[in-house]
């Protein structure tokens, strides 16, 4: 549908706010036109201030540049950038209708009538809201109304996409709906599109690439199977899924590891028969989560780990068991 | 609630049952019937169309209310939301001063309008030295229109300000990302998300106006507003029966004027001060 795609790039942009809280340190991101990408971290890290950034509703500290496909728009406010935003609160206007909502970014670019109802049953069409049409804002449920944030804000035909946080509000089946919805809109749509959340696993679902932050720094930037097998820091690893983490001495078997700090997700240790096994640990607990079990052992007197895999054997609390890594798994921080 | 209690009901009702009646029923039933006994008898109601002096003062006091709600609505609202959303040394001191003129009685209101556009105010002085020629104000419509201002402010801004703090950001930000010119952000958001709250200080405002008394006692000396025509029937000229008719017309008038804008906004309006 959108051809002509929007690249960004974010020239040392920092921001500190008035009362001298440092919000942002100094940052800088190329986004390429098309890309879908995601801010994660947790909260105060400055992610929705980036975010900010970018829409125009914040300026950048002195000598911050943001570039939109080479045309500096630093200095041009938020209503003149043509992007589209959605906000974790819906920010429906509550004096108008659905339609009257999806359609205000045409009315007051000054469209023709015809035009402007012409896109609006377009997009009601495109987000499956037809019948909604002509309802209050108060009178649609949470996953409606995100709905209608969505429609309202490419109804104008935005050179990006902003969202911030769209599915916090909501629970969590609908969470997973509308997820797979925005997934298919984005890829459709193909507009740059930068998405914001806390949610790794939202974060992996829909990002081409995830800028994991923390304390108003990039942690990393990489695909979502980079982040995961292959984390830069200790926060990227911990932040995202779960990580044991073990001493190479801890190892049998593994001399070349010996006193290095090794981190594993709980996937890639496998329970095997005495003699193959790197490492002996006792049953501490065990949950059955259907398609998994999720165990918790314990080694060398107090150490502890996290195992998951498709078991079919219960595992009784004190027992023994032993253990074998895929060592190519094994994650080692650079320093 | 399938059934009503009713006897637990009706002692529940009752302090409010005894408050209406003899605080609200019995007097304008007394006022009502004291209107009509006049020698014209009922009659007297229409005098307020019939006799031109008495519509002309019913016809200031109306226009001269709406005037001043205007005023005063669009005044407080911008100095509201500016009050709201900035913050600046003495802020807090400000706000204070604002709600000042609340306790002035509307003698004083009155007074401090003389001593402004009176024929020895300050303004007088200043366009004295500047023109040659006094400019006085304070007697005629103009003069009254700045008194009712002067205390119709505060009771505005504070409503205004209180429903501005619960304004939502992003719905700006979301008409903002829009393309709305910052007038368009007035006009679509700002003013209706505020119409509850405009149209209830509106109403204060406007019954205030109504029926203020004190600073028209003390300004109007060539003018009459139907509170002082209520004044003159009922001190100067004796007429009792026309002073309560016109009172009754007053609240007629003022209720039916709060019923419109009730029914606008659709929500219940505390009409106090």
């Amino acid at each position: 549908m959108q051809k002509d795609t929007t690249s960004i790039e974010l020239i040392s942009c920092g921001k500190t706010f008035k009362d001298g809280t440092r919000a942002l340190e100094k940052i800088n991101l190329n986004i390429n036109g098309g890309e879908t990408i995601v801010l994660l971290g947790p909260s105060g890290c400055g992610k929705t201030t980036l975010l900010r950034i970018i829409a125009g509703l914040e300026e950048p500290d002195e000598g911050g540049k943001i570039i939109f496909n080479k045309e500096n728009v630093t200095d041009l406010q938020i209503e003149k950038r043509n992007v589209g935003m959605v906000f974790q609160s819906y920010a429906l206007f509550p004096n108008m209708n659905v339609k009257e909502n999806i359609g205000y970014g045409l009315k007051v670019r000054k469209l023709d009538k015809n035009k402007i109802d012409d896109r609006v049953s377009e997009m009601l069409e495109m987000m499956h809201i037809n019948d909604l049409s002509l309802r209050r804002i108060d009178q649609l449920s949470g996953g409606q109304r995100q709905r209608v944030a969505l429609a309202r804000a490419i109804a104008v035909r935005p050179r990006v996409l902003l969202l911030d946080e769209p599915l916090t509000a909501l629970d969590a089946i609908l969470r997973d709906r509308l997820r797979v919805e925005i997934d298919s809109l984005l890829r459709s749509l193909g507009i740059t599109a930068i998405y914001v959340t806390h949610d790794q696993s939202e974060a992996m679902a829909l990002g081409d690439r995830i800028v994991v932050m923390s304390d108003g720094k990039i942690s990393q930037i990489g695909t979502p199977r980079d982040i995961y097998y292959h984390p830069q820091n200790e926060f990227v690893a911990d932040f995202i899924g779960t990580v044991n983490r073990i001493l190479g001495s801890d190892i049998k078997k593994l001399d070349s590891l010996e006193g290095k700090e090794l981190l594993f997700r709980p996937e890639d240790i496998e329970i095997v028969e005495k003699k193959y096994s790197h490492l002996t640990g006792v049953v501490k607990a065990s949950f059955f989560l259907g398609e998994k079990t999720r165990l918790i052992v314990n080694y060398n007197a107090g150490e502890q780990l996290s195992l998951e895999g498709r078991y079919k054997k219960e595992y009784v609390i004190g027992s023994e068991i032993h253990l074998r890594f895929n060592v190519d798994s094994l994650i080692i921080l650079p320093n | 609630m399938k059934y009503y209690d009713y006897p637990k009901l009706f002692v529940l009702a009752l302090p409010v049952a005894i408050f209406f009646v003899t605080f609200f029923i019995v007097p304008m039933v007394q006022l009502a019937i004291v209107g009509a006994s006049g020698d014209s008898g009922v009659s007297s109601y229409f005098t307020i169309v019939n006799t031109p002096r008495h519509f002309e003062s019913m016809l200031a006091t109306l226009l001269l209310s709406i005037a001043v709600t205007f005023t005063a609505l669009v005044i407080s609202t911008t100095a509201g939301l500016f009050l709201v959303r900035n913050i600046f040394p003495g802020k807090e001191i400000v706000l204070s001063i604002l709600t000042f003129p609340l306790a002035f009685p509307g003698v004083v209101i009155g007074f401090l309008i003389i001593m402004l556009a009176g024929r020895q105010g300050l303004i007088g002085l200043v366009t004295k030295a500047l023109l040659g020629e006094k400019t006085v104000f304070a007697y005629s419509m103009l003069g009254l229109f700045f008194g009712y201002l002067y205390f119709s402010i505060p009771r505005v801004i504070l409503t205004i300000m209180a429903a501005a703090e619960k304004l939502d950001k992003s719905l700006e930000e979301a008409a903002k990302s829009l393309g709305a010119p910052p007038f368009r952000i007035v006009i679509d958001i700002i003013i209706p998300a505020l119409k509850p709250g405009l149209i209830a200080s509106g109403a204060i405002c406007f019954a205030t106006s109504m029926g203020a008394f004190g600073t028209a006692f003390t300004l109007a000396t060539n003018i009459d507003v139907l509170p002082m025509t209520i004044y003159t029937e009922f001190t100067l000229n004796a007429n009792i029966a026309g002073a309560a008719s016109l009172s009754i017309v007053l609240g007629l008038v003022t209720w039916i004027a709060l019923f419109i804008s009730r029914s606008l906004s659709g929500q219940t309006i505390a009409v106090s001060g």
